[in-house]
């Protein structure tokens, strides 16, 4: 049973013989042939494609120049542009869109020799906390069906939770990685903004998205993080920094690692349940050596407004080119131009979408601006400064990931506010530019909690170890719903 | 009632990078439509622009040179709006951190005095495509070859007082973007537009009137025509009880009019902001240390050294250095000919650019090269041709007849110095006019003319002026 493996453990199999790329990729597009009907986890499966890449990388693996990563299915976020495959973003607006390009994070994977199985559902242009806005159709939890998987990045966090495929990318923009990695029970990713290249990734947020790698365990993810990073010369805000070895500190242990717990991030919001989880979690790692100081972000209450207030604003002029002109979806006989345009994008974007253009648009409007996107920005500054202050006392800061478990589908739809919440932990890690990380701690009402890891900028290898360690002396991340086992 | 018009000009230049301002794609101009639009060009979903360093450095070049602050932290903003030639829905920019801020132009006015018009902010920007509406049977359709080709848009302070002086200070920055080699100055092609806000207020008024901004004016004469027509139009408009409305204006060449293309009401609202997509611009000392290198001599600096290196007047330096190119070509003959420098300027300000301008060619066309002309030059000086007979070699070398050395040797142009061939000229000449002669001895000095145009006439022009006069001279009184 090849699915229960993690990617570390089917790289090893791979290596020794013990199975094909083709044999691995057979099996987890059987397993989404048998099993995806019902979760909609993926919006395109390349099977040709993916077929052809396992007899690449087998081809490789026989010549003996395999790295870890070749021959090893996986699958993207249908926002990454892949070449002469549909790259939709969960709209409607790219339903009909084949990109021409691959974006540097698909160019990279293809290179390490990784296997795409295919593209993974997503909300609409990466808006929303559920996977409820894509145009393909909500995707379900596979803990449990009648909840949702969390979003952006549902369809990865689905997909990799029922062992569909090994490992998923996914982006980040407010915590689009991390919490439905905390709401399907896996590990997930976000870097720090600028680690891993933004080009060919259809854009959202441009100041805060960031791709990453979601997964079974922290350790795979360093596996994909060591391939997804680096400065790449067509994104002006990557940066230029060597890319270490992820795995490297993975076994370092904790003695004396100094852990922050924000206050904030335990208050009134926070469902007992999951606090209880976390509280367990922050003790096992005491148990390891770990030494826990109570700290304060205390401008965490104003991450939320001031997110959606620089989101909306970036995403209402980065949409601007979804037009009816070049590409993407064209009205039917417009009858001018501003037909074109108000037909064309009023019938392909959905209301979530819809909703954050117009905030945005209002919030950069004349008379606006200073009173919206100018004052957020320089709460987002302050937003910033309380974690410099924090990092000055402490290595890592953790916390919840999500106030509360997955909720029910169609439960929080009429109410963006109370959706907004959801990623309340982890949107001014965006906001700051942080590398964020939520593993598996355990489950609250038979549904999966994260733990959510914050450290300062660039150290994606202290938090990996840190989760490793963890995922070391616990099973929580090995845990897989009855129905996908 | 007595009016003052008040202006100022915005003009767009576009940079003479070989690539883009945010892409790698090239900015030749006139290839066929959207080959040479790449996936950042025609904005993709997912592409990301990255900034040209030329155009930075050009864009500091300008700064320097017009004595303005260059920024040491400028940012690209978005300009939202839609159009269909606008691929992203925005156009990348700079907004309230341009690159270049408060420089300044000295213009040179009819009446001989100068004048300085300020320069308020340069900033970066790219152009957008083009709409076609001709040949889509009633549709439109979009070349977007010219998107992201970097342009600097030079905004000027409302110093302008005339159409004229509009005129003379988008002159003197056409020639100083060249002179810069940032801008290949082609207005044809429009590489070099400008617009202009136009406003008019009664003599001594403090307060400005309300202005309206004449859009994408694409040559000196048009732009001098669609200001005085809207000053006209202001003036009427004031003096019949209207009141000017904020508005942009288009130029028709045709009908010589300015009309109405949208009021102020209609106007976009940009929504500017910081574009996330790039970093600021930063700028330090040592790198304009290294621009500063790469400056050539300015006109100002080249018109003072010509007036000391070459004695030459103020006048003529003035027309000399009003281009680089003309400059090099003048300081090129001066080099290769003998050095006189006042013979080199009367030909290059005379001849040679009377028949430029008639044919309305650039100095860089001409078939009389430099060195052709250099070489004649050398010949006058030698006394091998004279001024007079220079202007047939120069006619000649103009219409393909070879070099000046040809042309003398093939046309027999060579100047006849040879006093005694010139003194038998001359006695030939006295012997057969005696009337003439009487008059001239009885102190009718004009008949001398009269002999000299004989002997002239005689050697077919040839003989050599002064030793015509001379010989004349003597012979006469004698």
């Amino acid at each position: 049973m090849f699915h229960t493996k993690t990617l570390a453990e089917l790289s090893q199999l791979l290596t020794s013989g013990e199975v094909s790329s083709v044999e691995l990729t057979q099996a987890f597009l059987q397993r989404i042939k048998q099993l995806d009907t019902d979760l909609n986890s993926f919006i395109t499966v390349t099977e040709d494609q993916a077929l052809a890449q396992a007899q690449a990388a087998d081809d490789t693996i026989k010549a003996g120049t395999a790295g870890l990563l070749t021959g090893i299915p996986f699958a993207h976020k249908d926002i990454f542009c892949t070449r002469d495959i549909k790259t939709s973003c969960g709209s409607k607006m790219l339903d009909n869109f084949i990109s021409p390009y691959d974006a540097t994070v698909v160019e990279k994977m293809s290179q390490a020799g990784m296997v795409m199985l295919g593209k993974t559902n997503m909300d609409e242009f990466a808006m929303g906390s559920s996977n409820e806005t894509s145009y393909y159709g909500p995707v379900k939890n596979p803990w449990n069906t009648q909840s949702v998987p969390g979003g952006s990045s549902g369809g990865s966090a689905a997909s990799v939770a029922a062992r569909l495929t090994p490992a998923a990318t996914g982006t980040d923009t407010g915590g689009s990685i991390r919490q439905p990695a905390s709401l399907c029970g896996i590990t997930g990713l976000k870097p720090t903004y600028g680690r891993v290249s933004r080009y060919g990734m259809i854009a959202f947020a441009s100041s805060l998205d960031q791709a990453g790698p979601m997964a079974q365990s922290a350790e795979d993810c360093a596996l994909l993080l060591n391939a997804m990073a680096g400065f790449d010369r067509r994104d002006s805000t990557s940066i230029k920094k060597d890319v270490p070895d992820y795995t490297a500190d993975l076994n370092k242990d904790l003695n004396g690692l100094k852990i922050g717990l924000p206050k904030e991030y335990f208050d009134t919001g926070l469902d007992a349940g999951v606090a209880e989880v976390i509280d367990q979690a922050i003790q096992q790692y005491k148990d390891m050596g770990a030494e826990i100081i109570e700290i304060s972000l205390p401008n965490t209450h104003l991450a939320v407004p001031v997110y959606y207030v620089v989101a909306p604003a970036e995403c209402s002029s980065n949409l601007s080119r979804f037009d009816g002109v070049r590409f993407g979806y064209r009205c039917e006989d417009p009858r001018d131009l501003e037909d074109l345009y108000k037909r064309s994008r009023g019938e392909a974007f959905g209301a979530e979408v819809k909703r954050r253009i117009m905030v945005g648009t209002y919030a950069l409007s004349a008379g606006y601006y200073d009173a919206y996107y100018l004052k957020a920005q320089q709460l987002r500054r302050m937003i910033s400064d309380d974690f410099t202050k924090a990092f000055e006392t402490v290595d890592v800061i953790m916390g919840p990931s999500s106030p509360g478990t997955a909720f029910k589908i169609g439960e929080k739809t009429s109410d963006p506010v109370s959706m907004y919440l959801s990623d309340i932990y982890t949107i001014a890690v965006n906001l700051a530019g942080l590398p964020g990380i939520s593993i598996p701690a355990g489950f609250s009402n038979n549904m999966p909690v994260g733990l959510q890891i914050i450290a300062n900028s660039f150290e994606e290898s202290r938090l990996l170890n840190v989760a490793h360690q963890y995922q070391q002396t616990t099973e929580w991340h090995r845990q897989i719903p009855d129905a996908f086992i | 009632m007595e009016w003052e018009s008040v202006i100022g000009l915005e003009i767009h230049a576009q940079l003479a990078t070989k690539s883009k301002i945010f892409s790698s794609a090239s900015t030749a101009y006139g290839a066929e439509p959207n080959t040479q639009a790449c996936a950042v060009d025609l904005g993709l979903p997912g592409v990301l622009p990255v900034v040209n360093k030329e155009a930075i450095h050009m864009a500091a070049k300008f700064g320097l040179a017009t004595g303005s602050n260059v920024s040491r932290h400028s940012v690209f903003a978005r300009k939202n709006y839609f159009y269909p030639d606008l691929p992203k829905g925005y156009q990348i920019s700079q907004f309230e951190l341009p690159i270049v801020e408060k420089g300044e132009m000295e213009i040179e006015l009819e009446d001989g005095s100068t004048k300085i018009i300020g320069i308020t902010r340069a900033h970066l920007e790219e152009d957008a495509g083009k709409s076609l509406h001709e040949d889509f049977h009633g549709m439109t359709g979009i070349d977007l070859n010219r998107a992201g080709t970097p342009l600097l848009e030079i905004v000027s302070e409302p110093d302008i007082r005339s159409a004229k002086e509009a005129v003379a200070y988008m002159k003197k920055l056409h020639s100083l973007v060249q002179y810069l080699e940032i801008c290949d100055g082609n207005m044809a092609e429009g590489s070099f537009r400008c617009d202009a806000n136009v406003s008019v207020r009664l003599k001594g008024q403090e307060e400005l009137g309300t202005r309206a901004e004449i859009k994408n004016i694409n040559s000196f004469r048009f732009v001098e025509r669609a200001i005085n027509f809207e000053i006209d139009r202001q003036i009427d408009l004031l003096e019949s009880g209207g009141e000017v409305i904020q508005e942009t204006r288009l130029y028709d060449a045709d009908k010589d009019e300015t009309r109405s293309m949208r009021s102020k009401e209609e106007a976009n609202d940009y929504r500017y902001f910081p574009d996330p997509d790039l970093l600021p611009v930063i700028i330090d000392e040592a790198y304009l240390e290294d621009v500063r290198k790469t400056l050539p001599e300015l006109p100002k600096e080249k018109r003072e050294r010509f007036i000391s290196e070459y004695s030459l007047t103020d006048y003529d330096a003035v027309i000399l250095t009003g281009s680089r190119d003309l400059a090099d070509y003048f300081e090129s003959v001066v080099q290769q000919s003998s050095g006189d420098a006042k013979l080199a300027a009367n030909w290059v300000i005379g001849d040679l650019s009377a028949r430029l301008n008639k044919e309305d060619i650039s100095i860089d066309q001409s078939p009389v090269t430099a060195d052709m002309l250099a070489s004649m030059l050398k010949r006058i000086n030698d006394k091998t041709i004279s001024g007079k007979i220079a202007k047939d070699v120069f006619n000649a070398m103009w219409s393909g007849e070879g070099d000046a050395d040809t042309v003398i040797e093939n046309k027999g142009l060579k100047q006849i110095t040879d006093n005694s061939a010139i003194e038998a000229m001359i006695d030939e000449i006295i012997a057969s006019n005696p009337q003439q002669v009487e008059q001239y001895r009885a102190g009718k000095d004009k008949v001398f003319g009269f002999f000299v145009g004989q002997v002239m006439k005689a050697s077919q022009g040839k003989a050599n002026p002064a030793q015509v006069n001379e010989i004349l001279k003597q012979k006469l009184s004698s």
